[in-house]
């Protein structure tokens, strides 16, 4: 067994030395060349071109209440229709991340369009239709959806974090403090909206379960679908080589999963199902909306003295999950006295679940919005107040930082920026009809590790094939376990193959919370220095003294092709990753900062983004292009997150109302100017073998909030009700634009 | 009987008048690149090209198009023959998961089209005269395209790069 733990700070490696040149290079995407022609086959696209059935859900028309009824003989009287599947087995919605199984809806409709039965058809325009004739008869309950009534409130599970974390007397520091700020921000429902519609093709051959789906996890995934067929797990097998975009909705399996699971098991034959779009919005998962409020006491001359972050969210019965806003504030600023709290209001609409960067991407909406207006009280620009909160170890547990460069990435920000020239006073810039402002935010993102397996194989020719149950969700999983693979092991690139999302391969820490590339990326580590230690054995050195690059091994003045060393046979082995000491002994995380231009428009109240800077350092960059577009990703979502995205909540049925791509608002091209993403020389060595954190869901943390300082900057107008839409400005905007015009 | 004339190819179907041209091809035909993301023309990832011009594919029944010229991205080239905007993409990350990705290469290939033929768009500060490609021109006319994971920056450097190459090859 080749294991690493990760109990002490990992000294230079072969990936340090970089003979191969290849790791951190910006290289094309390993499977680029499918994608861009349309050959990478999606988890519905399986099984093209043969014989199978379609399913369609029938969605459930009621809030809350019991199912009193369904009759489904309409639609299995239509040609074509091959089962119509009801009862207490069909799935709520998704399940939990890690879940061992989905909620199933035990005869009552727990959320508005919940699934209450599948149609199986031979097609699926059939399908369809069909399933508008099953009829579905309920006995309504009054239903909770509005997180402001707090009709149930309830302590939420420990997971992500703790939901209380305090330290010292935040009531009595904070009455005691010479400045208090005491404000209450929300932020709205979120949809992870990835563009691949949960999808799943399953295949029963009477002993045996094999399920294409779209799923990030697929350890937990394979036990959540044989839990819902009703079958041992040990009977299913479970693919998903790409994923069209998961963003935390795909972490467990999505109804589609267990029910064509079901499905060809009951019609003896492939069943496909894709959920429709709205299926998606409405039968899968979502980020909980939020109220936080946030107290800080501090100093007058800017010290920060107390700090507390007091959070509601919301999620369903049975679900502990909860979206952890401050999950940041733990750590991110000085303060002796803290107090870090969340509780869960339980409500009647679809489960909530994680969504990219979970907490921060709500939670520094609000800090970060918080730091700008009191440094802006105080008369301290919010560089410099955020410079002067700085801690030396975690204020929570004093423990060190792994690595930490938050005041670097604001300082260089802030040179390429051109921070000097921010408006000194808000709504003071004009260009014609226009305000401009600037407006800046940290960013930090928890690091953490999970155990994961890869296997290498080296072919009797020398080339090398990398095999784990990991996924690639678009994060560039694929590219930069080629790149470490090769790297380790002085390879071409393109004497490295990788194969992904297969449960049949070595099991892996899947993708999720931005650990995957450190996690999975560690298991090939520790898979290539097995393999190095081989040849160095069959070499008669010791392997440290083995230099590897372009497929020959060097040791002293001798130069052997792998080849050679293999000797005919091919050589295979695997390495394990495994979490150890660092985690507790160092606190880990990845930071950043974000600078941003906007300009308002003083007659329509439309915000446009002219400028955004993300300066950021996350250990070691494994692939400087694909870095670069996880960064453009959260970017981007967190102009959606200022600007436009809220999934709408009928507070009287529980209706998620913007159910579709029409209504709710992601960003477009035209919402986008050009970017710029900075990426700092960093080394964690006690974060992972690679020396590397996690960075897909860096940039997403404290975005909007830059967004919404800015437009503070240039129009004098505070928003803490997000999103930043045009109706929450134009009061505020100055009446005498024309003049200035 | 119905056919369907698709990268030059003519296939003949048996086909439910209720079948989307898009399901036509994913379901019935084997060509799985065209996306479905919403099947209400609301993302833009079935785009296919009907006679030269951009479409929605999930918004027009297959039966309406015997006799058309379709094109999906599997027609403008294969891993080892891309289409310079296949490569161009490829070169300058214009994708992650990659699920939009066709129907943003094909939207492009047809909106550069229109742009040569002289259409004007929100952007265009001249509506007589035809327009000239820039940054804020593909902003405008490829908003149709949506893509969750934010390739939107490298996707305009794609289209930028492909025009050019494409102008030389002419």
């Amino acid at each position: 067994m080749n294991k690493h733990v990760m109990n002490e700070a990992i000294g230079e490696t072969r990936l340090d030395r970089g003979t191969q040149g290849v790791i951190g290079k910006g290289v094309d995407r390993y499977e680029g060349k499918l994608k861009v022609s349309g050959l990478a086959p999606y988890a519905y696209e399986h099984l093209a071109g043969e014989d199978v059935a379609y399913g369609f859900v029938v969605p459930g028309a009621i809030g809350r209440g019991a199912i009193k009824s369904v009759d489904a003989s309409k639609a299995e009287a239509l040609p074509g229709v091959l089962a119509v599947i009801s009862g207490d087995k069909i799935t709520r919605a998704s399940s939990q991340p890690m879940a061992p199984a989905a909620q199933t809806i035990d005869g009552e409709v727990f959320h508005y369009n919940q699934p209450v039965a599948l149609v199986i058809a031979d097609s699926f325009e059939t399908a369809r239709h069909a399933s508008h004739l099953v009829k579905v008869e309920y006995e309504a309950k009054k239903g909770r959806y509005d997180i402001t009534a707090r009709e149930t409130v309830r302590e939420p599970d420990p997971m992500p974090m703790e939901p209380v974390n305090e330290r010292g007397d935040f009531e009595k520091a904070f009455a005691a403090a010479e400045v208090q700020f005491d404000e209450t921000y929300t932020t709205p429902s979120y949809h992870a909206a990835a563009m691949e519609p949960h999808a799943s093709v399953a295949k029963f051959d009477g002993d045996t379960l094999t399920v294409w789906t779209s799923c990030q996890l697929l350890e937990s995934g394979v036990g959540q679908i044989a839990a819902g067929a009703g079958i041992d797990q040990e009977k299913v097998r479970v693919h998903s080589p790409y994923i069209g975009g998961g963003f935390g909705s795909k972490l467990g399996t999505s109804p589609d999963a267990v029910l064509s699971a079901l499905g060809a098991m009951t019609v003896g034959k492939p069943v496909k199902i894709a959920l429709t779009r709205q299926n998606v919005f409405q039968a899968t998962s979502r980020r909980g909306e939020t109220i936080q409020r946030i107290r800080i006491g501090a100093t007058r001359d800017g010290k920060i003295a107390c700090f507390a972050h007091e959070c509601d969210t919301t999620n369903s019965p049975g679900n502990g999950f909860f979206e952890p806003s401050g999950i940041s504030s733990v750590f991110l600023y000085a303060g002796k006295d803290r107090r870090i709290a969340h509780n869960l209001v339980e409500t009647d609409c679809l489960m909530t679940s994680a969504v990219r960067a979970p907490g921060e991407a709500t939670g520094m909406l609000a800090t970060e919005g918080a730091l700008d207006e009191l440094a802006d009280r105080l008369g301290i620009d919010p560089i410099e107040f955020r410079e002067m909160n700085e801690p030396e170890v975690n204020p929570q547990d004093d423990t060190p930082f792994s690595s930490r460069k938050l005041i670097e990435c604001m300082d260089e920000g802030a040179k390429r920026f051109g921070w000097d020239k921010r408006p000194a006073t808000p709504a003071s810039r004009r260009e014609g009809e226009w305000l401009i402002g600037y407006g800046m935010a940290s960013a930090s993102r928890a690091n953490s590790l999970m155990q994961s397996s890869a296997e290498i194989e080296m072919s009797p020719d020398g080339r090398a094939t990398v095999r784990t149950a990991m996924t690639d969700i678009g994060t560039g999983t694929y590219t930069i376990l080629q790149q470490i693979a090769a790297e380790m092991l002085g390879l071409p690139l393109d004497q490295v193959d990788v194969e992904l999302g297969d449960t049949a391969l070595p099991p892996s820490s899947g993708s999720g919370g931005s650990w995957g590339a450190n996690s999975a990326g560690s298991s090939v580590y520790v898979a290539a220095e097995a393999v190095i230690a081989q040849f160095a054995k069959r070499l008669d050195v010791e392997a440290d003294t083995l230099t590897l690059k372009d497929g020959h091994a060097i040791a002293g003045n001798r130069q052997i092709p792998f080849s050679e060393i293999l000797n005919g046979e091919s050589l295979s082995v695997t390495g394990t990753i495994e979490p150890g000491d660092t985690s507790e002994s160092t606190h880990q995380a990845s930071y950043g900062a974000h600078f941003c231009e906007v300009a308002v428009n003083a007659v329509t109240g439309e915000t446009r983004i002219r400028r955004l800077l993300t300066v950021g350092a996350a250990g070691r960059i494994l692939n400087l292009k694909t870095a670069t577009s996880q960064c453009y990703g959260g970017q981007i979502w967190g102009i959606g997150y200022a600007l436009e995205e809220e999934l709408v909540i009928d507070t009287r049925n529980g209706l998620l109302v913007n159910h579709d791509l029409a209504e709710y608002h992601v960003p477009v091209h035209a919402d986008v100017p050009k970017l710029d993403v900075v990426l700092l020389e960093e080394r964690d060595r006690y974060a992972s073998p690679l020396a590397g954190k996690g960075i897909g869901e860096l940039a997403i943390a404290g975005v909007g909030a830059a967004i919404n300082n800015a437009i503070y900057n240039a129009t004098g107008v505070r928003v803490r009700d997000y999103p930043i839409t045009m109706d929450k400005l134009l009061a505020g905007l100055p009446d005498d634009i024309d003049a200035a015009a | 009987m119905t056919t369907l004339k698709i990268n030059g190819v003519e296939h003949e179907l048996d086909i439910d008048a209720r079948t989307s041209l898009l399901d036509a091809c994913r379901d019935h035909l084997a060509l799985t690149g065209s996306k479905k993301g919403c099947d209400h023309g609301q993302c833009g990832a079935c785009t296919m090209l009907v006679n030269g011009r951009r479409i929605n594919s999930c918004l027009t029944l297959a039966i309406m198009h015997e006799g058309d010229e379709i094109t999906t991205v599997e027609g403008l080239g294969d891993p080892d023959n891309l289409h310079p905007m296949q490569a161009a993409f490829l070169e300058h990350d214009g994708f992650q998961c990659g699920y939009c990705t066709p129907g943003q290469i094909v939207s492009a290939v047809g909106m550069l089209g229109e742009v040569a033929d002289g259409w004007p768009s929100h952007a265009s500060a001249d509506l007589e005269n035809g327009a000239t490609l820039s940054g804020d021109e593909i902003r405008e006319r490829m908003s149709g395209n949506l893509c969750r994971c934010s390739a939107y920056p490298n996707i305009v450097d794609a289209i930028e790069t492909a025009s050019t190459k494409l102008k030389e090859n002419a």
